[in-house]
């Protein structure tokens, strides 16, 4: 099951971290607020994609199975 | 044309009213239950026939009804259902009008609703107009005492925000909270009204599902298109200045609704203030349906449609709108806050003379950088707006840029509400 990194656009903060951490899928606007790639996370940004989801200070970022799911909180953690 | 109201099908289970109007005839209890007589409980069942009814959504995103229905019957917990009649668009009244002149189909639907989806727990979600939340008070109250309703239904005023009627906004005031839109992951149907599944649903779509329940599927499908069967209120905004709500079969024409052979204006709003201009030409060869609108990158949404006369601006009528938008933002998710008062201020600055040139580009991508990166859907309901206004009024556009306009009457003609927010209490 390929994985998608999703946002919480109301508790996102515009930390930046994200872009950081995965700039393979995540870049800012022109507000500093990280502009999602619709490409799943392949097993080769995994890790990098889970330590986003953990390190950010908003907690506004997940990892979703298919559109509009959440993950089971087991495997979204790390 | 589409306007046939068909015969109805003598197979149908009840003969039904067989003309329009459908829901809008004025009738107190007394009224309704000598024409309709009680709610026609029937469970779980209500559902298949609405799904082949083909019952629709009539707040906007055209859903299908009975989707949304098996959603929370399945959910598995004990659901609520909130009949949403805070219709937020400035020009709209349809539901307005419904709840006034007939509330108790639509209260009926409600009820009937809830028992499809196994709950008594039902609330009614309006907006204060001045005696409006008393009448419907009343109207309970009368139920109450003939005994007609199995689910107790409590009323909630939401406060005259653009937003207040967005479903997510809708649990979370009925929560006891701000009527602000979240984020919906999980789904409102999963997880709404105190944690419970639920089910918020146009009070339009409830009025039309308490008479799917009385006449059935086929009496429903007799009015409309295949695609989009019966009928819907549209609010209807000519370009004489008369309003007008009306209940119309699905697929008549605009030109018919706006009388616009009769009355032609210069450009025609669908949809709302996220919807679509299109230009009198192209509108007078569209019907008011969906798949009719698609090709013209327009919808039916809550069913307002607005004939700009000749002699206004339609430029200045839009900067008033998306200034209007962005005031209306809820301010929750970083791109709609950023994006769309630099969107307004933009248009603002396109409509006077010799804006700066790459203005244009910037204003475009503002738009690319808002759509769809907030947790509801109002930024990719205004920059559609702006994108329609920036393609149907550009020989306006030019000349304003050389300091011209080409109206004789600068008196706004799109209503938008005065005054500014000023805290979080305004969306209580």
């Amino acid at each position: 099951m390929s994985e998608q990194l999703r946002v919480n656009p109301t508790a996102c903060t515009g930390h930046g971290l994200c872009a950081e951490l995965l700039p393979e899928r995540v870049i800012l606007d022109e507000w500093g607020y990280p502009v999602i790639s619709a490409e799943p996370v392949p097993a080769s940004l995994r890790k990098a994609a889970r330590r986003a989801v953990t390190d950010c200070p908003a907690l506004a970022l997940m990892l979703t199975d298919s559109p509009g799911q959440p993950q089971s909180s087991r495997s979204a953690r790390s | 044309m589409m306007t046939a109201f068909h015969a109805l099908p003598r197979h149908d289970r009840h003969a039904g009213p067989g003309v329009l109007p459908r829901l809008l005839q004025a009738m107190d209890l007394d009224a309704h239950l000598a024409a309709y007589g009680p709610p026609p409980y029937g469970g779980r069942e209500l559902i298949g026939v609405a799904a082949v009814a083909g019952l629709t959504g009539r707040g906007g995103a055209g859903f299908p009804a009975a989707r949304k229905l098996t959603a929370v019957a399945e959910a598995g917990r004990r659901a609520v259902v909130v009949g949403n009649g805070a219709e937020s668009e400035p020009a709209s009244r349809k539901d307005k009008q419904l709840l006034w002149t007939a509330p108790h189909l639509v209260l009926d639907g409600l009820q009937l609703a809830a028992e499809a989806v196994g709950t008594t727990r039902a609330y009614l979600y309006v907006h204060a107009h001045p005696g409006l939340p008393e009448q419907l008070g009343s109207a309970l109250a009368a139920r109450a005492a003939a005994g007609l309703d199995r689910a107790r239904v409590q009323l909630v005023t939401a406060p005259p925000r653009f937003l207040a009627g967005e479903e997510s906004a809708v649990v979370s005031r009925i929560n006891g909270g701000p009527a602000l839109p979240r984020f919906k992951i999980p789904p409102v149907f999963q997880r709404g009204v105190g944690g419970a599944p639920t089910l918020v649903q146009n009070v339009e779509t409830l009025a039309h599902l308490a008479q799917i329940a009385r006449y059935g599927a086929s009496w429903f499908r007799a009015a409309g298109t295949p695609a989009e069967p019966g009928t819907m209120l549209a609010t209807c905004w000519r370009a004489d200045g008369t309003v007008e709500v009306v209940e119309t079969a699905i697929g008549v024409p605009l030109g018919e609704l706006l009388r616009l052979s009769e009355l032609p204006p210069q450009a025609v709003l669908v949809g709302g203030y996220h919807g679509t201009w299109l230009t009198s030409v192209r509108a007078a060869t569209l019907p008011l349906a969906n798949a009719g609108l698609r090709p013209a990158g327009a919808a039916v949404g809550a069913g307002l449609i607005a004939a700009l006369p000749h002699g206004r601006c339609g430029v200045a009528e839009a900067v008033r709108v998306v200034r209007y938008l962005a005031v209306e933002s809820a301010g929750q998710c970083g791109p709609c806050l950023n994006g769309l008062p630099r969107i307004a201020a933009g248009l603002a600055e396109l409509a006077r003379p010799r804006p700066r040139p790459r203005l244009r580009a910037d204003l475009e991508r503002w738009a690319g950088l808002v759509e769809r990166r907030g947790a509801c859907h109002h930024p990719d309901g205004s920059v559609r707006f702006l994108r329609s206004t920036l393609a149907i009024f550009g020989t306006e556009l030019t000349a304003h840029a050389r300091g011209e306009c080409s109206a004789t009457s600068h008196r706004p003609f799109l209503p938008v509400p005065a005054g500014v927010p000023a805290s979080q209490a305004d969306w209580i």
